[in-house]
């Protein structure tokens, strides 16, 4: 602990915290959604899209939805449908999509054996995913696993194939990371595009597809590098869960995946939310998955000076439901970033402060540090310093994942050489700098550790507040980013459905089990 | 210093009409001596002279930055220039308050939005929201405004739908990715749909983004475009001066100039 902060004050946040996510889970245990029935309906290998081109999952949990047939798991009717007539899942979602076949036709006798009939799609899938978490680790073993900061870029040309050749000419330049960012409003859209796609604005199409074509080629040129290049997707929005399937499958290895991003930043409705952050969360901590939470947002529209607390105190309510889901503290890249005022009197300290006490308070979390873009402003030389000062924070106060700013930011997206000239600056300054931090002391008294303790102080005063009020009710009055949303507001809450009594989803039991959940999975227990 | 002449005016490097440039790019070629020469020629095409390849990179793979300087043979006239600029006179939050209080009377409605599938929220959020941005206070803030800010990915069915319910006396719309030319294809939808609702002369109609000029939101039939460092002082200003400009040109007994 480099600025030897009041633990009785940290502790006192994660007790907090740790109350807050009790009540959401209250609510995620007694709901399902759309979205979570479409990622079972994906693991059990369903796949494809119909003839207007609708993914299966999508026609499938539609026609589900309308019949009434969700508060019992989509995983019931289609162990029914696959035990009576002896097609796969995937056939059974083709007939049905044709309306050959209707779900609904089941009944509601009583399970039991009937869900022994997919415990093969269910074990196949875990199984692949745990192989993909195997070939991980062997790679991470046989390969340079890069140094921390790890680097992180962007690629987001639309065109998956093009997004490669930018990738691997990044990862030779010196990127440990790579993030395909997704076409503008995906996030918004309530079904996961499907097959290779060549056509973006602002970013490509995540779809299966796409992550399998970029797996490839980071495999390629990881092995020709001998460093592991890691793949990063966004797992927000209103497909959180699909999309999270497809990484485990796909062998992402890091995933935005944050748990109030979607309500305040894509007014996704909150209740809808909860539920499908618990369930991708726990998809990509079976997965051996880094998720990367996304507090920088709120300082996109609040002060980075004034807002501290509330980065802080989102970092604490995300771990917290994070280990709900199964997630160690090694997968939770909690967010937070470089965004005070460049014109402010000792900004830098109050960076580093900040950034160092991320460090201090979550010292096995892989933090993600992101860069300045709200004062950047065009001026590609002025921002490629910012960046420079960025990366020494970074570096200085110990960051995992550095996702290097582009002189360009505020321009466009980047061109090929923004993202050498960033890798460039960032090798250069941790390099150069590389054990400035274990040689600092921050002196006692000093700007630097007062401005951390005073943040803490003002994170207990404010979880303190959204644990008494509720955090859906906190949510409400606007306490973070300064916006606020209602629990009935915000698009996809008619995709929540309450669960009934016989509510089954074979994955979160499954995976519940193996991350060690299985008591809170247990309905007496609910 | 010499005298610089307007009427043809170069670059300026470290003595007058040197015309010394600077310039970044890539070729989607390999690394090398035939890289940097491919560089030379490219730029002397662009129309430069005494061209330097001054730093070459490889990119990796198929790719080669360079950093290139020259002599720009080109001028510019600058007394024949017309650039058309928003027409306010820069007030402050108490000014345009009581400017507003006192030539029109009435609270001005203005509805904004960053439409179709623009997320970024940040550039409108600054103008309208009450925290404003860069010190100053937001439209939400000035009590003779009546300011809704529908947020991010508004269609612009909505905005126009929205604009209607609340008889609006103005509609901002924020555009920021501009990938593709986007924003051209859906700022001028929204002209489109204002002109078949039959309300473009009913509204002032404001375009603002880091991309966006007056002259190009002019273009695209709005009544003008706000680009970066625009604050929030200055739409409010223009929508007032220019509301107070609408109102006295159809009731010329609004009041008297002051």
């Amino acid at each position: 602990m480099k600025l030897d902060l009041d633990i009785s004050k940290i502790d006192r946040c994660r007790e907090c915290a740790s109350s807050i996510a009790d009540q959401v889970m209250e609510h995620v245990r007694s709901v399902t959604t759309t979205s979570c029935e479409r990622a079972v309906l994906r693991l059990l290998g369903v796949d494809g899209v119909d003839r207007a081109g609708v993914p299966l999952p999508n026609v499938v949990v539609d026609i589900a939805h309308k019949a009434g047939l969700l508060p019992d798991g989509i995983a019931t009717y289609m162990a029914r449908a696959v035990a009576s007539t002896g097609l796969s899942p995937q056939q059974v979602a083709e007939k049905v999509a044709l309306k050959q076949l209707d779900l609904a036709s089941f009944g509601s006798a009583p399970v039991g054996g009937e869900r022994a009939v997919v415990s093969g799609a269910v074990s196949a899938s875990l199984g692949r995913i745990r192989e993909n978490v195997a070939k991980r680790r062997e790679y991470l073993s046989r390969l340079d696993s890069g140094t921390e900061p790890l680097i992180y870029v962007i690629v987001a040309t639309g065109n998956i194939y093009e997004d490669v050749e930018q990738a691997q000419s990044a990862a030779k330049a010196g990127a440990d990371i790579i993030a395909v960012i997704r076409s503008t409003a995906q996030s918004l859209l309530d079904y996961v595009p499907y097959g290779a796609t060549t056509e973006g604005y602002g970013g490509t199409f995540a779809t299966q597809e796409n992550f399998r074509i970029m797996r490839k080629g980071l495999d390629s040129v990881s092995a020709e590098i001998g460093r592991y290049i890691r793949l990063v997707n966004y797992c927000s929005g209103l497909c959180m869960p699909e999309i999270a399937a497809m990484g485990a499958l796909e062998r992402l290895d890091m995933m935005l995946n944050d748990s109030m991003y979607g309500i305040l930043f894509r007014d996704i409705n909150m209740k809808r939310t909860f539920a499908d952050q618990y369930f991708s969360r726990m998809i990509n901590a079976y997965a051996g998955i880094i998720i990367n939470t996304g507090e920088d947002n709120y300082l996109t529209t609040a002060d980075a000076y004034e807002e501290a607390h509330t980065v802080l105190a989102s970092q604490f309510i995300n771990e917290a439901l994070a280990h709900r889901s199964g997630l160690p503290d090694s997968q939770i890249g909690l967010g937070h970033a470089f965004e005070m005022n460049p014109e402010m009197k000792d900004g830098f300290l109050y960076e580093v402060a900040q950034a160092q006490m991320s460090r201090d308070i979550f010292p096995n979390a892989p933090l993600k540090y992101m860069p300045p873009t709200k004062y950047m402003t065009g001026d590609i030389f002025r921002g490629y310093l910012l960046n420079g000062m960025f990366n020494l924070a970074g570096v200085i106060t110990g960051q995992s994942i550095q996702l290097l700013g582009m002189l360009t930011e505020a321009i466009h997206t980047p061109h090929v050489h923004d993202r050498y000239l960033a890798i460039k600056n960032a090798k250069y300054v941790f390099n150069n700098a590389r054990h400035l931090g274990e040689d600092i002391v921050f002196k006692p008294g000093g700007i630097i550790r007062q401005r951390a303790e005073q943040v803490l102080g003002d994170t207990v005063r404010m979880l303190e507040y959204v644990r008494d009020l509720g955090l859906m009710e906190a949510m409400g009055e606007g306490v973070f980013a300064g916006i606020a949303r209602t629990a009935d507001g915000g698009r996809g809450l008619d995709g929540v459905v309450a669960r009934s009594d016989t509510y089954w989803n074979p994955f979160e039991e499954a995976m519940s089990e193996q991350l060690g959940l299985a008591a809170s999975a247990d309905p007496s227990r609910r | 210093m010499p005298q610089v002449d307007l009427k043809s005016v170069r670059p300026y490097g470290d003595t007058l009409d040197d015309g010394r440039v600077q310039l970044g790019f890539t070729l989607p070629i390999r690394y090398g001596p035939e890289a940097k020469e491919a560089a030379r020629q490219l730029v002397i095409k662009m129309g430069l002279e005494s061209v330097d390849v001054v730093s070459s990179h490889d990119l990796g793979g198929q790719f080669t930055y360079f950093v290139v300087y020259g002599k720009c043979t080109h001028s510019v006239d600058v007394t024949s220039l017309r650039v058309p600029k928003v027409q306010v006179e820069q007030m402050d939050f108490f000014k345009i308050n009581d400017l507003i209080r006192d030539r029109l009377g009435r609270k001005i409605t203005v509805v904004a939005a960053c439409t179709g599938s623009d997320a970024h929220t940040v550039g409108i959020d600054a103008i309208i929201n009450m925290k404003g941005y860069a010190g100053e206070y937001g439209l939400e803030r000035y009590p003779w405004f009546r300011a809704h800010n529908l947020g991010a990915q508004v269609p612009n069915e909505t905005l126009v739908a929205k604009a209607i319910e609340t008889d609006a006396d103005a509609i901002l719309v924020s555009q920021i990715v501009t990938q593709k030319n986007v924003h051209i294809s859906n700022m001028t939808r929204l002209v489109d749909l204002l002109e078949a609702e039959g309300i473009r002369d009913d509204v002032i109609l404001v375009a603002g983004g880091p991309r966006i000029t007056h002259e190009l939101a002019l273009e695209l039939g709005y009544d003008a475009g706000f680009g970066p460092g625009t604050l929030p002082s200055h739409v409010a200003a223009y929508i007032a001066q220019e509301l107070i400009r609408k109102e006295h040109r159809t009731s010329p007994d609004l009041g008297e100039e002051r």
